[in-house]
């Protein structure tokens, strides 16, 4: 059984965000997503300034045996990206929903975060895929 | 690996499982009017013994010719210690094998090769090779296009002086993809390429450079000047090189301040006999923080679980079976084949012998240039350095010129008109380790004797126009 917090929205290509009050989106892959991939060797972050649409691939995560398009799930800028990453991609494994985050996106709309899966949605997506 | 058929019985029991009566309704989807049931233009077969007779009488016609061509293919000598090595059971094969790490032998010998060529082009990086020197150079462009992604497009500069063939297949296998290719011209006197021309493109975003060492000419760029150039404007220097050069001259991983950022080039010359153009092999090599763009197979070396060395496919998240219509390439199968000659050519010549292959090309070619200038008047178009190839501008036909020396058992040189118009009469002369002295006196003497038969024909008739070319 998957960890899925109930505090965060996902989206069907297996992305969490959480949304501060400044309207900054936090992007990362799901505990689920980590652990279909495997042991990441490599994450392709996206550039810092990128303005992205709802849907954009804005990176890749690479494992022992696959290479995956992380999506933005929200429109927006690009305003940060976890550079640890770059060293250490198995941040993403140990801790996906804490230093395993990999972008930042400033809200361009945020109505979007409507579109995006509760907790109990993404549960129901995982529970029907496996 | 033995390949097993089929029996009677396993063709019965497959039929049976998927309710078919014979084979032939495994097709029977296909409209009848669309099968073809005979094959009118062919002939039938022939037995052994006439198809023995038959080749015989071929083969007569097949002359030995002393071989001045050049162009980017290379005659050099093959030990017979590389085929025969290579011609083994458990290297012939034209792949790597599909059940990659239970053939350790193969993919040490393709790690070995991968050493050899990046120590040789002084770099980090070598793939498992590609199809053949020119669409290696197209893989190269995609790849800098790759590497260049945050441009919103993508310009390439390829110098007219890069091989015409090369710069056609690049065109055809990136003109589709959104690259854009841009000529650079060369200095009419040097043939190098005009450096002052590329000026103007420094205040344009452009993805790559793609140099060529020694150019199609035969003559060396100014590499290090083009490279920092290159780097100074954001932009990728591709190099397209003649790997026995490599062991001369300078290696791309060294020029200017940073060196090459994607090396490629013609495997052909380490061990890979002149076949009527192939099978030959493309390699490629790149920096370190590069090798996720790069197309094809890696092999690296590692330890197994009890301690033991072991090789195995690595980094393959990049290829298609995995990553799909995203992969680095679609194209990324090796000629394992030849690069198995390659490494084995490798191994057996070491860095100094392959120094003086390279070396004893240039003498020849300096021997040439010399006989050519003494006896003939002749001096090469182009005043550059050069390595084992130069134009001469005849001042008879080039394409009689050939015909004739070929009627004597020469092989001149390669007529390079078509591409160059705007040379007169061109022709690309290459001399390798290969020629003898007597080889040498031997073409100028036959070349006089052409060019002045030429001449007198001329002189005779003036207005006719096969004469005049």
């Amino acid at each position: 059984m998957s960890n899925i917090p109930s505090e965060l929205r996902y989206v069907k290509s297996h992305e969490w965000t959480s949304m501060e009050e400044d309207g900054v989106v936090t992007v990362g892959v799901t505990e689920h997503a980590q652990s279909l991939l495997g042991d990441l060797v490599f994450v392709e972050l996206p550039e810092v300034g990128t303005i992205v649409s709802a849907g954009d691939e804005s990176g890749v995560v690479e494992s022992v045996k696959a290479a995956s398009d992380i999506y933005a799930p929200v429109s927006g800028e690009i305003i940060e990206v976890n550079e640890n990453l770059s060293d250490s991609p198995e941040l993403i494994n140990s801790d996906p929903y804490g230093d395993g985050w990999i972008f930042k996106i400033q809200l361009s709309e945020v109505c979007e975060m409507d579109n995006l899966l509760t907790a109990d949605e993404y549960q129901e997506l995982v529970e029907s895929e496996e | 690996m033995p390949f097993i058929p089929h029996t009677e019985k396993d063709i019965k029991a497959m039929l049976a499982a998927c309710g078919k009566q014979q084979l032939d309704d495994l097709f029977s989807e296909i409209p009848s009017h669309l099968q073809i049931t005979e094959l009118p233009n062919i002939d039938d077969g022939i037995s052994e013994a006439e198809l023995a007779r038959l080749m015989q009488q071929i083969e007569v016609k097949d002359k030995y010719q002393l071989c001045f061509n050049g162009a980017g293919a290379y005659e050099h000598h093959i030990p017979a210690a590389v085929w025969d090595i290579a011609s083994r059971g458990e290297f012939m094969t034209a792949y790597t094998p599909y059940q990659a790490e239970a053939s350790q032998g193969t993919l040490q010998l393709i790690y070995e090769y991968q050493s050899m060529m990046a120590a040789l082009m002084a770099t980090q990086v070598s793939n498992a090779s590609l199809y053949d020197g020119a669409s290696a150079l197209a893989e190269a462009v995609l790849m800098a296009a790759r590497i260049q992604r945050k441009q919103k497009q993508h310009k390439v500069l390829l110098p007219i002086n890069l091989n015409p063939s090369y710069r056609n297949v690049v065109q055809s296998i990136v003109g589709q993809q959104a690259v854009e290719i841009c000529a650079v011209d060369y200095l009419p006197a040097q043939g190098t390429i005009d450096i002052e021309q590329l000026q103007q493109y420094a205040t344009q975003e452009i993805t790559a450079i793609a140099i060529s060492q020694p150019n199609f000419f035969g003559q060396l760029e100014h590499v290090d000047i083009i490279t920092n150039w290159a780097h100074e404007n954001n932009i990728l220097l591709i190099a397209v090189v003649n790997p026995i050069a490599m062991a001369l001259i300078t290696p791309p991983g060294e020029w200017g301040e940073k060196g090459a950022d994607i090396i490629c080039g013609e495997g052909q010359s380490l061990g890979i006999p002149l076949a009527s153009g192939g099978p030959y092999f493309g390699f490629m090599c790149t920096k370190h923080e590069y090798i996720r763009q790069m197309p094809g197979r890696i092999i690296g070396k590692t330890t197994d679980t009890e301690g033991k060395i072991g090789y195995a496919l690595t980094l393959q998240a990049r290829e298609q079976h995995i990553r799909r219509a995203k992969a680095t390439s679609n194209i990324c199968t090796n000629q394992g084949l030849a690069v198995t000659a390659a490494t084995i050519y490798l191994s057996l010549m070491g860095y100094e012998g392959l120094r003086r292959i390279a070396l004893k090309s240039h003498q020849n070619m300096t021997a040439l240039i010399k006989m050519l200038n003494e006896q003939l008047g002749l001096t090469p178009k182009f005043t550059s350095n050069y390595f084992h190839e130069i134009v001469l501008e005849l001042p008879v036909c080039v394409k009689t010129v050939r015909n004739m020396m070929a009627k004597r058992g020469i092989e001149a040189g390669v007529d390079i008109s078509q591409a160059y118009p705007e040379l007169s009469n061109p022709l690309l002369i290459c001399t390798t380790e290969t020629k003898t002295v007597t080889d040498l006196t031997l073409y100028i003497d036959q070349l006089a004797d052409v060019i002045h038969q030429l001449q007198m024909q001329k002189n005779q008739y003036p207005l006719e126009e096969n004469v005049a070319c």
